[in-house]
């Protein structure tokens, strides 16, 4: 492929945004976007993940397809993703305590992120060189946030107005996670 | 990274086969999440290496009829393929290692198709560009007689179903790929005519591409795959047709 | 163990502990893949291949296993079989690899398999957990055909391939696109909730 840089940012932020168009880490998008001083450290939380591991998986995949090995790529993926969201715990706990505070209660959650996984193998499946992948896991991680804080807003304001019981709690979110899509679906074609 | 960690683990698993049962009580808690580790990841790579070495045959087989199909729809009268790639310098030569690994940056790949007789039928090669949701890649077959596209088939697309998808069964569309020019100018260096794609309705041209009304966007990623690839392969690929006319004899 | 306990670990998560549909869990190959009955039912038997295998292994290995190393080994067990699920599809049918994508490899991240594994499989012997975790699985295919069904007949007109309604019916395209999705399984949790509250409320009158 010959996607510039750009192309492939607005299209991981907004075209195919991660959450509402390819269905990557709802887990989180259901469960974290209850309110809006969450919803935002947990996606810068899980965009700094998608870089660190887009940059691991970058180096694996150099190595696994030097050595022949590709058929252990997704559990290499898998076991490096891990071992780093141990590290960035360690290494924020260690230096920035802080910011271990605020990020900290996040971080095993990513592991099971299916968004982490699929920049991954998303990357690896379309041949992005280094910038490409770069650039693909934080416009990926950008509309992860994007998506969470926006659903963030809308579940804030829900909380004051009248909603009939029966449709209260999973099912609500489903239907304006849906009504979002929609929306976002507008954003196709851009930057192409 | 985890390329050592595996070599590491594969040397401590005599260790942990010779030393005992699994029940036994662990000596220290480190020396026992190194065996047990080393024990699962013994035992899953063997599972993997199994199921990797078992399913290979039926996965290859697989893959080569799925790109003689593709071949075949796009060059109706092909009746057996080789593969090919073009190299960056003007050469082409057959393709031997016909597995996953990519492809050197400039060299592109197609494959020759060759009717019952053993004459070349005809060239198809594959293209992509950027449709309305995401990248449409699509198979083309190119004849060298009349210099002419003859049929495309679509590789993989996530358009809009019910309107972008209309590319693989609408017949009027369809219809522009039974003879799309795509004749090369004089000294060969690229193609005479731009290949496009335009409005519905407005083709005067040979070259041109009636879009689909409504998806025309999806239409003229078709057109843009097309025109890229050809603009690539065709320059280098005709001057050396006689070498894909007589490899097949040989 | 008796008969009817046994019977009682399948059924669990057919109903009471739905995945899809009661814990809302592994979400994103439910919304994703589901856009045919097909798809859907591929899906579920991946998954529950994936499942019963590794539930089986971990509960096979679970006095072996550390408490401080036990994630990182389910991981590799569930990673395991899923690469193995990724080449069985790929032998059996290239189509059906590619219209799974990349969501068949994400099959890992799915946070049923990994909860499965970790609150009932490491403590239970291998029949019991395999048996739990077939009935989990049989709940996530039920889930995933719920919503692949509705959103084929609705979006394209057809079940299973099968044309239903002629070639007159205008298709509702929306949903086999993302938002379909999202509507489609709203609509199931309300028709639960509603049948739930009014089951409760039956029983609360019965017994005034």
């Amino acid at each position: 492929m010959h996607d510039s840089a750009f192309q492939i940012f607005v299209n991981a932020l907004l075209a195919n945004n991660f959450v509402l168009a390819m269905f990557l880490g709802l887990c989180p998008f259901l469960g974290v976007s209850g309110k809006l001083d969450t919803a935002f450290p947990m996606g810068v939380a899980t965009t700094f993940v998608m870089l660190v591991a887009s940059l691991c998986a970058y180096g694996l995949n150099l190595l696994l397809t030097a050595f022949h090995l590709e058929f252990l790529r997704l559990i290499s993926y898998i076991v490096i993703i891990a071992s780093a969201v141990q590290l960035v715990e360690m290494v924020l706990k260690k230096y920035s305590p802080g910011l271990f505070r605020a990020l900290g209660i996040y971080l095993p959650l990513i592991t099971t992120n299916c968004a982490v996984l699929g920049v991954a193998l998303f990357q690896t499946a379309r041949e992005y060189d280094f910038v490409q992948s770069v650039t693909f896991s934080i416009g990926g991680g950008a509309g992860f946030t994007l998506a969470l804080v926006l659903m963030a807003s809308v579940r804030e304001r829900l909380q004051l107005s009248n909603v009939p019981d029966l449709a209260q709690g999973t099912a609500l979110s489903l239907m304006l996670a849906g009504i979002l899509s929609l929306s976002f679906m507008g954003f196709a074609g851009l930057g192409g | 990274m985890s390329t050592p960690e595996k070599s590491s683990a594969q040397k401590i698993i005599p260790i942990a086969v010779a030393g005992g049962t699994p029940s036994t009580p662990p000596a220290s808690p480190t020396a026992a999440m190194i065996r047990t580790l080393g024990l699962v990841s013994a035992i899953c790579g063997l599972i993997i290496v199994g199921a990797y070495q078992g399913t290979y045959d039926a996965v290859a087989a697989n893959k080569r009829i799925a790109t003689e199909r593709a071949v075949f729809k796009v060059i109706p009268a092909a009746k057996s393929i080789s593969e090919f790639v073009a190299l960056p310098g003007g050469g082409i030569e057959p393709r031997v290692d016909a597995g996953d690994t990519a492809l050197a940056p400039g060299v592109v790949k197609f494959f020759a198709a060759y009717d019952a007789g053993g004459k070349l039928a005809g060239i198809a090669a594959e293209g992509g560009a950027k449709g309305y949701a995401d990248t449409v890649r699509i198979m083309f077959g190119y004849s060298p007689e009349c210099q002419c596209v003859i049929g495309i088939g679509v590789v993989s697309m996530r358009e809009t179903p019910g309107i972008g998808d209309k590319i693989i069964t609408d017949r009027n569309f369809l219809a522009n790929f039974n003879a799309l020019d795509t004749r090369l100018k004089g000294d060969l260096s690229a193609l005479a005519n731009e290949v496009k794609a335009v409005k519905n309705g407005t083709k005067t041209n040979p070259w041109q591409i009636d879009a689909i009304a409504g998806a025309t966007i999806t239409s003229r990623a078709v057109g843009k795959a097309i025109n890229d690839s050809a603009q690539a392969l065709l320059p280098r690929l005709v001057p050396k047709l006689e070498i894909l006319q007589k490899a097949q004899k040989s | 163990m008796s008969a009817p306990a046994t019977w009682d670990e399948f059924m669990e998560g057919i109903w009471r502990q739905n995945p899809v549909f009661v814990m809302v869990l592994g979400m994103c190959p439910t919304l994703a893949v589901t856009v045919s009955g097909v798809n859907a039912l591929s899906m579920g038997l991946a998954t529950l291949f994936v499942l019963v295998c590794s539930c089986g292994l971990v509960s096979l290995m679970r006095n072996i296993v550390p408490k401080e190393v036990r994630i990182a080994v389910y991981i590799v067990i569930i990673a395991t079989f899923v690469t193995v699920v990724d080449y069985l599809i790929q032998a059996i049918s290239l189509a059906l690899y590619d219209a799974l994508g990349a969501f068949i490899q994400l099959i890992v991240v799915n946070c049923i398999i990994l909860g499965r594994a970790e609150a009932h499989a490491s403590r239970n012997p291998p029949l019991p957990a395999m048996i739990n975790a077939l009935g989990m699985s049989f709940g996530f295919v039920i889930g995933l055909l719920a919503l692949g069904t509705v959103r084929e007949i609705l979006g394209a007109g057809t079940l299973f391939g099968v044309s239903l309604f002629g070639a007159g019916f205008q298709p509702w395209v929306i949903m086999v696109l993302p938002p379909g999705g999202f509507f489609v399984l709203g609509a199931w949790l309300l028709v639960f909730s509603w049948w739930a509250r009014r089951k409760a409320k039956r029983g609360s009158t019965q017994n005034a």
